[in-house]
């Protein structure tokens, strides 16, 4: 309790800054066609006006979740058909529009689960190849004193500027749709668990060791019962990290060929000067992000309280 | 016989030995299989790396210097003297090649001295071999260009084309990036001076600031395109969003560092607001803030390069290669991302040094 008051009250102050500043943004526009129709524009109609412009320079927040709402199971993301029949809206008829709003392509619903697919494919790929790595890592020492330089160099390196040679070369070669966006995703959280993983099965320290080899415990359980479960949080920290990072590469990835996803529709937006279109696959995006990041540390929490390592 | 199955690296070095075998009987018909250099150089190597773990320390290195140059010595022609379609007794002289790289760096990770300058030498051999093995495949299995270009190919395209390489560099990095970078971090800086004085703001900004932080802020690049046109303003806005919060968040954390013990002792000398934060607060908050400014030193390259990808200007790094991409001119590509990949490093490198400059005091900066 003693954090939501201030947390509601900062994303009470965030929101009402937004309303503030789409005023100004927005002006300038309503004026502008004031003077071509030669009328008088009142302060509180302008104000009234710019909160409800079809293409705002800066869509008011409560545009924004009417686009998002219109854009997932609204009439024009669902078809108009299936908009007649469900029209006055039912609690049946809004879950038979949801289930249509998974395979129409003008839902984002739609988009967003192509880019969820991706993401969480190339997640599955770069988390056990890291892990893998991070095991080899920490029992072969040439694998060590190689492979982990590079590793940590590579974070401080753009490797997303990769990203639209990937799918291009990919493309040429026939491999197209879902892998090579999976293949970006799995880079992008490769290295972070790879760094955190090293960290984690190192991080029982000398007197647990020995207390190992006191036990006389074979290689294959000390890995087991010692360094895999002290590594857990650190596998959890690079999970969350790893997982964000692979939503904005698979976004990336969605840039050069346009076959559906968040980041298609945030180009398209751009092009057509969609404002809202853009903002609400923004805020998509955003939601799944936080959905993603939010179910690792759901599992975090729960994997640690149960190994006892309650936080 | 006996050293060839001793200490570590045992079965490595058994298949070196098979695979030199293997490239010295293989019938050498056309004139692209491995010459006598080639194959002397490999024997040498094979024997060197027998020898050198019965060494002193000194004799060691010295073995291992000539088997890394008889490695070169065979590699070399192994690479660049190919022209496609190679037999049997090519591809087992580059395997040589390859796992006598694998036991070099495995020999020279066991050296004694792996600190300093030292402990850069077994990445270097092994980011050598990595090069040496995409230069030999990409020549002797004749890929495409527009799929992979030899490393060769993508150095010349570095060494020739250094001015276009420079005019997107200062447009991408030197305006968009470092703008962005010295706004968004400075700003947060000082916000975070300001959120520090009121714990309310404190307990609210920190989640909100941890949850943005965590979104796709990348995705705001079409729409400061929108608002601050094609040029780098916008790139700048992009990179600003991405960074402000890391470092708000950073920086607010280091500020809490200080003990109450500290903070008594400050006012125990009646030390006003500034002189604590002066003397005290911001010396403690140093570790957190270049955390700070060394995550989002990476962050204001990528936002730059990503948000050219929705509009720029005809030169920048992002727009350079993503047209070039459209052009299948891959080369070009490649060096556009050594570039980015210099920079990047270079960057992180800067904070990472002046850190170590400022925080000396910090456990983290101990020499093991």
């Amino acid at each position: 309790m003693s954090r939501s008051l201030p947390v509601l009250t900062v994303t009470a102050v965030l929101i009402a800054l937004w309303y503030l500043a789409v005023i100004p943004m927005n002006a300038t526009w309503e004026y502008d066609q004031a003077r071509r129709a030669g009328s008088e524009l009142p302060f509180a109609e302008m104000v009234a006006r710019t909160m409800a412009q079809e293409r705002p320079v800066l869509p008011a927040p409560h545009q924004v979740v009417i686009g998002l709402y219109e854009q997932t199971v609204g009439c024009d993301a669902v078809g108009r058909r299936m908009c007649r029949e469900t029209t006055p809206l039912t609690v049946q008829g809004f879950g038979q529009r949801v289930a249509a709003a998974f395979t129409s392509n003008r839902s984002l619903i739609y988009h967003a689960g192509v880019t969820l697919s991706a993401t969480m494919l190339g997640f599955l790929i770069g988390t056990g190849g890291g892990i893998l790595l991070a095991i080899g890592i920490v029992y072969n020492r040439a694998m060590d004193a190689s492979v982990m330089p590079w590793a940590i160099a590579s974070q401080t390196i753009p490797i997303i500027a990769l990203a639209p040679m990937i799918i291009v070369v990919l493309n040429s070669v026939g491999i197209s749709g879902l892998v090579p966006k999976a293949i970006i995703a799995a880079y992008l959280s490769f290295f972070p668990v790879v760094v955190g993983m090293v960290k984690g099965l190192r991080s029982p320290d000398a007197m647990q060791m020995d207390q190992m080899k006191t036990w006389s415990a074979t290689g294959g359980q000390v890995f087991a019962r010692l360094r895999l479960p002290m590594s857990m949080p650190y596998l959890f920290a690079s999970l969350k990290i790893g997982i964000a990072a692979a939503l904005v590469g698979t976004i990336v990835g969605e840039l050069p060929i346009q076959q559906g996803g968040l980041g298609v529709r945030l180009l398209s937006g751009s092009y057509y000067g969609q404002t809202i279109q853009i903002w609400a696959a923004l805020f998509a995006a955003a939601i799944l992000a936080a959905a993603l990041v939010g179910i690792v540390g759901l599992i975090e929490r729960r994997v640690l309280a149960r190994m006892g390592m309650k936080r | 016989m006996s050293g060839l199955m001793q200490g570590r690296g045992a079965w490595i070095r058994l298949g070196l030995a098979v695979a030199v075998l293997a490239a010295c009987w293989w019938p050498r018909a056309a004139g692209a299989q491995p010459g006598d250099l080639t194959l002397v150089a490999l024997t040498a190597a094979l024997a060197l790396s027998i020898l050198a773990p019965g060494l002193g320390q000194a004799g060691r290195a010295v073995a291992l210097l000539a088997m890394g140059l008889a490695l070169s010595l065979a590699g070399g022609p192994l690479a660049f003297q190919q022209g496609g379609a190679e037999a049997g007794g090519f591809w087992a002289a580059a395997i040589a090649v390859w796992l006598g790289a694998w036991l070099l760096v495995a020999l020279v990770a066991e050296l004694p001295w792996r600190r300093g300058p030292w402990g850069l030498i077994a990445p270097l051999i092994f980011g050598a071999t990595i090069l040496w093995a995409w230069e030999s495949v990409v020549r002797a299995l004749d890929v495409p260009r527009v799929i992979l270009p030899a490393p060769s190919e993508i150095a010349a395209r570095l060494a020739s084309s250094t001015d276009t390489l420079w005019i997107d560099l200062v447009q991408t990095f030197g305006r968009g990036a470092l703008a962005g970078f010295a706004i968004g971090c400075g700003s947060a800086f000082l916000f975070a001076l300001v959120v520090d004085r009121y714990p309310f703001l404190k307990r609210g900004l920190l989640p909100v600031g941890n949850f943005l932080a965590a979104l796709p802020i990348i995705g705001t690049a079409p729409i400061f395109v929108m608002w601050f046109g094609f040029d780098w303003p916008s790139k700048a806005a992009v990179v600003v969003a991405m960074v402000f919060f890391p470092m708000l968040v950073n920086t607010v954390q280091g500020l809490a560092a200080t003990e109450a013990m500290q903070r008594d002792l400050m006012r125990t000398y009646s030390a006003s607001w500034g002189q604590t934060l002066l003397r005290l607060r911001l010396p403690a908050a140093m570790p957190f803030i270049f955390n700070g400014l060394k995550i989002c030193a990476t962050l204001a390259l990528i936002g730059a390069i990503v948000a050219e990808f929705f509009g720029s200007p005809t030169y920048g790094m992002g727009f350079r290669i993503s047209t070039e991409v459209g052009r299948l001119s891959l080369d070009m590509v490649w060096a556009e991302i050594a570039v980015a990949a210099a920079l990047g490093s270079a960057f992180y490198g800067v904070w990472a040094l002046l850190e170590r400059q400022v925080t000396f005091w910090h456990p983290s900066q101990r020499g093991r």
